[in-house]
């Protein structure tokens, strides 16, 4: 059996998933004695050519090029797995979404017209076939171990779509908003994190982006009743998920 | 088996623990952390929360610090003794591959596991659970264990929450049975003691290696108009007629709409209920394929995947899972397991986090359905 090779690619993103990878200390080399690592420029300048049995994608589609680039990278790739808010969500470049990006790139380069972006960022899914998505700003790399390593064995990965609050209560967590009256995304969003926020008393912000059907619109009322203004519930629903939360209902 | 009870001073308590310790138990029970009373495996009897108590709402729940070193004059928190005896993750086995095949161990054995402080809620939990998990020909491997080797030192309830209706589900604030040993916590001017009774031969051979007086007639007395109090201070209730009739017939209200507007099918309700059994199997394996673990976990009839058959999930809307969780708990759980699977504690209303209460979309379904019954021709 040949050793399946694994590529690392990058889009608008700020690194931080494929930073996870490099954070797995203790499995990394047994990671690189089970997948030859073809690609990976955050690791090694080498670069082996594709195709390639296993591509992490990380980032969103922000440019015309980048629209190209990925349709490539998957018809190169056996496995498809894209990782992040950017890259599963357009990640939070996609507030660009519902404002004018011309106007932004004038206030921030003296010469905006050498740009050539889209007006949107979107998720990798909504320009190819994507086999399995990891969420979360940045990912988690319990996740991530379990995605590769089930691979590895040919088996579905568990990856749950259910409420963080599952993860809360498991880890028996006390409940931030019961036994504090602090505002928390947890109900609404989608577990993988293992209820990291709540484990050190704070709400859950909503990194993982919705659960599999999030009642945003109960949430909303919830964190209003916790003291939050409009406003600000509408920020938390648009921070690094926001055209996932958007298309949720929030 | 014969109560006779005996009067233990607060001061004897580390006695108890040491007692249990040295009977090869591990000791959880009550313990103050991150604003709740949380069950953890304690070193010693300091840990208790001594003068707390706690005041609780639907999706509300606050401490306070009471006037006494009362350390059980609180309601239960969000943990039950489910957690101990039916854990949120367990490993059912590990297999490692070997020269000649698969070697398989599982699943681990349990500690000994004294539980201090058991409410009645939780004794009528365990008699749930015990019909559930560990009556019939397969009786479930880890519950099972953990629950031949338990230790119950119940506590009468005094101090109802707010949100407690055990009185109403056949219960009450007084353990009647299902423990070792139950004591009814008195702290008052005659000092902070414990009036206790065995439960079964082992707690009547804890006792005697500790320094148990004779309760005498006022005691006791004290200690069951503590306990009457506390019935009498429950407030909430189930509606007074059969409710698995009731849910039956509500099949169709549209109150169950209403109760989806709210419910954000986040699962807290099934976690922190005392009887919701329902697991999930996880397949782990390390990267190099050699060593695998199937793991179990608590599941909830409010994740998609719980429901998912070929094709997709078959309670899809927030409205069928709600149903499925109260007409499981207050209806179907009768003819499954022949008896209600509500034991009245309240941690689903208190934990709640959009505060929903069962008890009152039990009255609004009731309602619901004598002004349907009320109704002369269909509309
Ligand atoms: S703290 Fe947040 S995530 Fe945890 S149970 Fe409460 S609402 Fe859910
Ligand atoms: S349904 Fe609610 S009140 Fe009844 S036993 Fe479960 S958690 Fe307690
Ligand atoms: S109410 Fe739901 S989670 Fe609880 S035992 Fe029934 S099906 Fe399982
Ligand atoms: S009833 Fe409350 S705790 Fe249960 S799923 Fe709905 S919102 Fe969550």
């Amino acid at each position: 059996m040949t050793t399946p090779t694994l590529a690392v690619w990058k889009f608008a993103s700020c690194d931080g998933c494929q930073l996870s990878l490099l954070d797995c200390e203790d499995e990394l080399l047994e990671v690189a004695g089970r997948l030859r690592i073809a690609r990976f420029l955050e690791a090694t300048r080498q670069v082996l050519p594709g195709p390639y049995d296993v591509s992490l994608v990380e980032g969103s589609i922000t440019t015309p090029d980048d629209a190209e680039r990925i349709r490539k990278i998957r018809e190169m790739s056996g496995t498809l797995v894209t990782i992040g808010a950017c890259a599963t969500a357009g990640g939070i470049q996609a507030l660009r979404n519902h404002a004018d990006v011309t106007e932004f790139a004038s206030m921030i380069y003296p010469r905006p017209d050498y740009l050539s972006t889209l007006a949107t960022s979107t998720p990798i899914a909504a320009h190819v076939d994507v086999d399995y998505e990891l969420h979360g700003c940045p990912v988690d790399r319990r996740q991530l171990l379990e995605v590769i390593g089930a691979l590895l064995a040919g088996r579905k990965p568990n990856i749950p779509a259910h409420s963080v609050c599952f993860e809360c209560k498991q880890r028996h967590n006390v409940c931030v908003v019961v036994a504090h009256g602090t505002p928390c995304l947890g109900p609404v969003t989608r577990a993988g994190c293992g209820a990291l926020c709540p484990a050190v008393g704070r709400g859950c912000y909503g990194c993982f982006g919705p659960a599999e059907t999030p009642n945003t619109a109960a949430e909303a009322a919830l964190l209003i009743g916790a003291g939050m203004s409009a406003d600000d519930v509408h920020r938390a629903y648009r921070t690094f998920n926001s055209a996932a939360w958007e298309e949720a209902g929030s | 088996m014969p109560e006779s009870a005996g009067l233990l001073d607060a001061t004897e308590l580390p006695r108890l623990f040491d007692a249990l310790r040295e009977r090869g138990y591990t000791v959880v029970g009550p313990t103050v952390r991150d604003g709740a009373i949380m069950l953890a495996e304690l070193g010693s009897a300091a840990e208790l929360p001594y003068g707390w108590g706690v005041v609780t709402g639907a999706g509300r729940y606050r401490l306070h610090r009471r006037s006494d070193t009362a350390a059980f004059a609180n309601s239960a928190g969000p943990q039950s003794i489910k957690d101990i005896l039916h854990p949120p993750r367990a490993r059912l086995w590990s297999a490692d591959r070997t020269a000649d095949g698969v070697t398989t161990t599982g699943p681990d054995r349990p500690p000994r596991y004294a539980v201090i402080g058991a409410r009645p809620c939780d004794l009528a939990a365990m008699a749930v659970l015990d019909r559930v998990l560990s009556a019939g020909a397969y009786p479930e491997p880890i519950y099972t264990a953990r629950r031949d080797g338990v230790f119950v030192v119940a506590v009468d309830c005094t101090e109802p929450a707010a949100t407690c209706f055990c009185t109403s589900m056949g219960g009450g604030p007084a353990a009647t049975g299902g423990f070792d040993l139950a004591m009814t916590e008195l702290a008052d001017a005659d000092g902070h003691r414990f009036v206790v009774r065995a439960g079964s031969p082992a707690g009547a051979e804890v006792l005697s290696a500790l320094c148990v007086r004779a309760a005498g007639p006022r005691a006791e007395s004290e200690a069951r108009a503590a306990v009457a109090a506390a019935a009498d201070a429950i407030t909430r209730s189930m509606p007074d007629e059969s409710l698995p009739d009731l849910l039956t017939g509500a099949r169709e209200s549209p109150h169950w709409a209403d109760v989806a507007d709210r419910c954000l099918t986040c699962g807290n309700c099934t976690m922190v209920c005392p009887t919701c059994f329902c697991t999930t199997t996880e397949d782990v394996a390390d990267l190099t394929g050699e060593h695998a673990e199937r793991w179990r976990r608590w599941d909830s009839c409010f994740d998609l995947d719980f429901s998912y058959v070929h094709g997709g999930s078959v309670r899809r809307s927030g409205e069928s899972r709600y149903r499925q969780w109260m007409s499981h708990k207050l209806g179907n759980w009768q003819a499954q397991f022949g008896s209600s699977g509500c034991v009245g504690c309240g941690r689903c209303i208190a934990w709640c986090p959009a505060g929903i209460d069962i008890t009152e979309e039990a009255a609004a379904l009731s309602a619901w359905r004598r002004s349907e019954r009320a109704q002369p021709c269909p509309p």
